[in-house]
Order: C-alpha cells, then structure tokens, then sequence
C-alpha cells in the first residue's frame, strides 16, 4: 500500500504535459473512442432505460417499473434458459480448459506428425456453429447416428438418444460445442507452453521433478495470461450461445435446451415485445457484470502491487 | 420556345416511362412446392395486368423468420413495395405509426367491404375505420388429417370425428402405428391445442376465452375438459419424434400415423404425393365436432415510400391482387380458400369444398392472429411446447395458461 502513493504524485506532477503528448496518436483515436461512447455504452444504456417501459414492436418511452423483469423472471422458460446455460457454462469452462491443455500438453512432447494433429484438432474451429450444430444433430439422431450404429454392430439394447430426452438434451449440445471449440483453445495453450523457456524443463530436469508436477507446478501458474485469455474467449462463447442450440434442437424437446439468448432473440422479433426482450439482455449483462467486475478488479488492480 | 418545348416533352416522356415500369419488390415466406407456385400466379397477374415488374424478394423459412427480418427493414427506413404478413395485429404497431400506406379510397372505389366474405377479413385489415391491407386468401387450423392406409391396415373403419379417433387408437397402437403425428414444434402444438379446445367445448366459451380474454373462464372446470384432452392427445402422439409440420403430414400420407391435426395447408402436401381426399385420405374440419374454422391466412401491406411512381403502382397491385382472376388463380394453388363470396371455384377438391361450404354457413372464427398479440401466442407456444414435452399436469397448465389469458393484452 505504500507503492501506489508517491506513484500517484509522480502523475500530478505530469498530468498537464500528459495530455498534449503523442497528439497524434489521441486524435487518431477519437473515431474508436466515439464508437466505443455512442454504440456500447450509449447501446447499452438505451437498451436498460427501454427495459423498464412496455415496449412492445416500437421502443417507446412508456415505464413500467419493473414489471418487465417480474414476468421475466417468473416465466418457466427464462428460469430454464438460465439453468441450460448455468449447466453449459460450468461444463464447458472446466472441460474446455482441461481437454485444450492436455491436447496442448501432449502435442508439445515433440510427438511425430505434430502438424497433423494440431491441423485435424483444430479444424472444428473451422466450421460454424450452424454446421457443428446440424452435424451433430444428425450423429446424435437415433435412426441414423450413433445409436443406430452400435446397434447394428449388435448391441441392440443400447440406448444414446441425448437430443430425444429433456433431461440430457443440454449434454448433447456441450458435446458439440466442446468438439467445436477445444480446438482452438489447444492452440492458445500450445502457443503458451511454445513460450516457456526452454531452460525452465532443464531445471526442472536436474532437480529431478517429474513431468506431470513440472507442468502443474511450475509451467501452468507461468502460463497464467494465458489461460486469462482462454478464459475469456470460453466465457463469452458460452454468454452468446445462439446459434448452436436453434441448428442442433432449436430449443426442444419442448423447452429444455433454451438459453437466455434465443429468449431475447424471440421476444425481441417473433413475439415484438422489445422490453421483455431488453429486460432479459439486461439480465444477460449484469450476469456478466457480475462475473467480471471482481475479477477485473483482482487482475488490474492487483498490477499496481506488483 | 423551340428548347423549351423539347425540354417539355422529353421531361413528359420521362414522367410517363418512369410511371409505366415500377419495380415493384415484393417479400414473402411463400417457399415451399405449392406456395411458390401461388405467389408465381400473382406475379403473372400483376405483370400481366400492369406495367410494373413483381420482383421477388422471397424469404425462405416460415413466418417467424420472414417477419423480423421485413419488419427490420421497414423499420430501418428501406421499405419494399409490398410485403405479405398475416392480417391481424401483426402490423398493428406498424400502422400506428403511420409505416403502411392508407387503402381506404381503393377499397371505397371498388366496393371491397361488398364482396370480401367473411367480413371480419377486412376488419382485420382496418384500424381506425381506415383500410391497410388487402386480405388474400383464408386459412384455417381446425382440420384432423386421417390416413386411410392406417385405419385399413388395423383393420378400423375411419372415424368421423376426434372421439372416435381417440377409441380407435389402441388398435392403431398394436400395429405399430402412431396414432397422432405431431411436429415437436410450439406452434404446432398450440394449433392441436386450439383445435381441440374448439371441440371439447364449443364456440361460445372458446369466445369467452380467446376473444374476451377471461381469465376465469380459462381456469374453470370447462376448461379443465380441454386439458385432459390434451393429456390424452399427448399421449398418442408420444411415439412421434419429428419436427416439422410436413414431416408429421408425411407420416400420415405414409400410413405411419393415423392422422394429424393441422391447419388446411397440408393439403398441399396430400396433393404433391398424388393422393385424393375422401380415397387416401379423410379431412375434418372443426376435428369432425364443431364444424368451424378460422379465417386466418395472408395479406399484403404496402408501405409508405417516397417513390411517387411506386405509390400509384402500389394501389394498381392492390387491386390487382383482389381481383376474381388472381384470386381464382393463387388459391387454387396454394390449396387457400378465397376472399372473395363471389367467384366460382368449383374445380376445387373434396377439401376445399368442405371449407367453402363451410364458409357459407357462416361457421367463421377469428383467427389466432387475430385475437392475440404475438407476444401472447409466443406465450401460449411457450406453454404449449412445454406441456407436449413433458409430463406437465393438466392443472399446472391449465393455471398457467389462465394466468397468460390473465395479462393478455
């Protein structure tokens, strides 16, 4: 706590000069800056001002309070659409995290035809999620997909119909989405683990730790920007998720694969009720608010300390 | 004066060319085999019968695709010449903001409010006693689908209505056959929904809900009857995995299943398979109790634009599309019943008789669209997809399809 003082003094100090240096540079950046204002921050605040009016086909100023998020919160499928997501999120983060890592870890052995394997691992991350979503909508359909297949080789009890039961339905889309996208996440990591020197293995080597406890111990907290920014491209992947859920069951069977943002998405356009639709893109943000402002906190604010 | 004169004429000549050749872009969600070949009938009659081109601006998917995307483009100020939307409160906010462009001295001119039957079309058209659309064709959701093939196969006559559908599924069942094919769709299921509500207890309370929009009555013990007759609906349609509409009409036309219960827009489907209603299949309207249907369907709009040749055209197309030869042509294609009381369509089949018999008698009721507003259909779907899907009691959705008539607006 003593740091941060005289450094803040030092800026005073500065303040004046600051502001004309690299003129440039800053008039170069209004045009972002204007954007940033205007279409996120004025976006968004337009966006929470109408969810509290009635809204309905054409934004009008006509408030309501919070009836808005009172219905929305006591509808079923909104409470659904929250626990999918809440179920995919936790699932996906974790799986997504580990599976990439242990990919990367793997291919960073110097194993033959690394190429290969980086190139077929990450081609998923080619494709759409219309595409992933259709293309495991049909590997999963039990007339054609995998449970037809186990069945034919003899296995005829064998059931595997995830996109069929309520239940289960959300798993299925994990599966697609996790096939997706860890692709992807493995190259960061491997990119990652490129970027540790090569000394540090050495050293470890001569002190006698094995693999396993050098990468836990010592190569994954060296790795920590990079799993920062894993972490944030999984989180917002996993807060936008739309397009995956409407190919692979559009929601169904009945409403339990919905997720927050096919809600918005419906009551913004096919019901013409803006407000319910603001009202939840709303939830949508603060959710996220939530989440990021402590951790932001932690990590920006913890660079001052050191 | 000699410049000036030809500045005149070729000014005049300018004028008059613009005024002879609008390009008329036109959007609609008509995609599929039947409805393409009706929307093509139009184009044929407004290219025949003006001097402007229908340029097709289809957009494939349903309803619930086409419409935010035409509404978004009116809104962001690049309205198209003319757009389909289902008559009723769709384009209700649209109007009020003054977005659609007056018909009413059209429709003055030529007598609409004489020959549009039923009237209530054309009131779904009207807001403030002003005229915004042009109602096209009329389609209703209260039919039960049979299979002939199903019936025969477990050896069953085919009933005549939805109680005897009912008692003759078991026997469907032991053969293999899915009863009721049903799309695992909310809207769908909604349509079985209403359908059945018609049938269970009759016009007058069904009034009382979905027109009146009287919670009690939805929560009452009448009601209560609609609910397990849902359950049962439910589960004679458990077998049936499909999504779409056409692929639960195909299960029927196949003989997989035993019948359907689905608006009259699956004809088409009956007819590009080469089957003959009343042989291969039965139709009953109002599920065989209630002999009643809706008079949902299409309408076009036609935005307000700036362009003043396109504003003339716009009115030239609008009486173009009411007119009995259009009318005659698109219906008959696209398996709709007609606008117009005037006009003879006797070429129809076993079906459309049915409906226009039907249509005389006056067996009419507003459609969906028109009664709710969308956000109350999406509501109600919501519900509806969720009480097929699941093993919802019927109280539970009884209470909260009573607490949604109960906030309707």
């Amino acid at each position: 706590m003593t740091l941060p003082a005289p450094s803040r003094t030092h800026q005073k100090t500065k303040r004046p000069a600051q502001l004309f240096r690299n003129l440039n540079a800053k008039f170069a950046s209004i045009p972002m800056i204007l954007t940033a204002l205007v279409v996120f921050v004025g976006g968004t605040t337009w966006t929470v001002v109408h969810s509290f009016t009635k809204s309905r086909l054409l934004p009008k100023l006509d408030f309501v309070g919070f009836d808005q998020y009172e219905r929305l919160w006591s509808s079923n499928r909104w409470m659904t659409s929250v626990e999918n997501l809440l179920i995919y999120g936790v699932c996906s983060l974790v799986l997504t995290m580990t599976i990439g890592f242990t990919l990367a870890a793997l291919l960073d052995r110097k194993i033959r035809f690394e190429g290969v394997f980086r190139t077929i691992f990450l081609y998923p991350f080619a494709l759409s999620f219309v595409v992933t979503g259709l293309a495991w909508q049909w590997i999963l359909n039990p007339d054609f997909g995998v449970q037809n297949v186990v069945r034919g080789w003899g296995w005829t009890g064998f059931a595997f119909d995830p996109l069929n039961n309520p239940d289960i339905v959300i798993f299925g889309i994990l599966i697609a989405g996790l096939w997706q996208g860890t692709g992807f996440v493995m190259v960061i990591m491997l990119a990652g683990l490129r970027g540790i020197d090569e000394d540090i293995w050495k050293a470890a080597r001569v002190d006698g730790i094995g693999v396993v406890k050098t990468y836990v111990k010592v190569i994954i907290p060296m790795m920590r920007p990079v799993f920062v920014t894993a972490l944030v491209i999984i989180a917002s992947g996993i807060i936008k998720l739309y397009d995956l859920v409407v190919a692979q069951t559009n929601g169904g069977p009945g409403i339990s694969s919905e997720v927050p943002a096919k809600y918005v998405i419906n009551y913004m356009f096919r019901a013409q009720n803006l407000g319910q639709g603001f009202a939840a893109s709303t939830m949508m943000l603060l959710s996220v608010i939530i989440i990021l402002v402590p951790w932001a906190y932690l990590e920006f604010g913890g660079k001052k300390r050191g | 004066m000699n410049f000036t004169k030809k500045m005149m004429t070729a000014a005049l000549a300018l004028a008059a060319s613009a005024a002879h050749s609008a390009d008329l872009e036109v959007t609609h969600w008509w995609t599929s085999g039947g409805e393409a070949k009706a929307a093509a009938a139009f184009a044929k009659a407004v290219t025949e019968g003006t001097d402007h081109t229908w340029v097709d601006g289809a957009i494939a998917g349903s309803g619930g695709t086409a419409r935010p995307i035409i509404i978004s483009r009116i809104l962001g100020g690049d309205p198209m010449a003319a757009t389909q939307l289902n008559h009723g409160r769709q384009a209700e906010e649209l109007i009020e903001a003054g977005l659609m462009t007056d018909l009413t001295e059209l429709a003055e001119a030529e007598g609409w409010a004489d020959f549009v039957n039923p009237t209530a079309l054309l009131d779904s058209c009207t807001l403030d006693g002003r005229v915004y659309c042009v109602p096209v064709n009329i389609h209703s959701a209260q039919w039960l689908w049979l299979s002939h093939d199903a019936f025969e196969s477990a050896g069953l006559d085919v009933p005549s209505n939805w109680n005897e559908f009912v008692a003759a599924a078991p026997a469907l069942q032991e053969k293999g056959i899915v009863p009721l094919a049903m799309g695992q769709q909310g809207w769908q299921q909604n349509i079985a929904f209403a359908a059945l509500t018609i049938a269970v207890v009759g016009v007058d309370t069904w009034r009382q809900v979905t027109v009146e929009k009287n919670a009690d009555v939805a929560a009452g013990p009448e009601y209560a009857k609609v609910f397990e007759a849902v359950v049962d609906a439910r589960k004679l349609a458990e077998d049936s995995n499909v999504q779409d509409w056409n692929l639960a009409t195909n299960m029927v036309i196949t003989g997989k299943a035993g019948g359907q219960i689905m608006g009259d827009w699956a004809q088409g489907e009956f007819a590009i398979a080469e089957q003959v209603a009343g042989e291969d299949y039965t139709c009953l309207p109002g599920m065989g109790l209630n002999e009643v249907i809706d008079t949902g369907g299409d309408a076009f709009y036609f935005p307000v634009v700036d362009d003043l040749e396109v504003k003339a055209a716009q009115l030239e197309m609008a009486s173009i599309l009411i007119s009995k030869e259009a009318q005659v042509a698109f219906n008959l294609a696209k398996g709709s019943l007609p606008v117009r009381g005037d006009i003879d369509l006797s070429t129809a089949n076993d079906c459309m008789q049915k409906g226009l018999k039907i249509l005389a008698d006056g067996g009419v009721l507003p459609s969906g669209d028109q009664n709710l507003s969308a956000d109350t259909q999406t509501q109600i779907e919501d519900l509806m997809a969720e009480f097929w899907a699941s093993d919802m009691t019927a109280e539970d959705a009884q209470g909260r399809y009573a607490s949604i008539v109960a906030d309707a607006d």
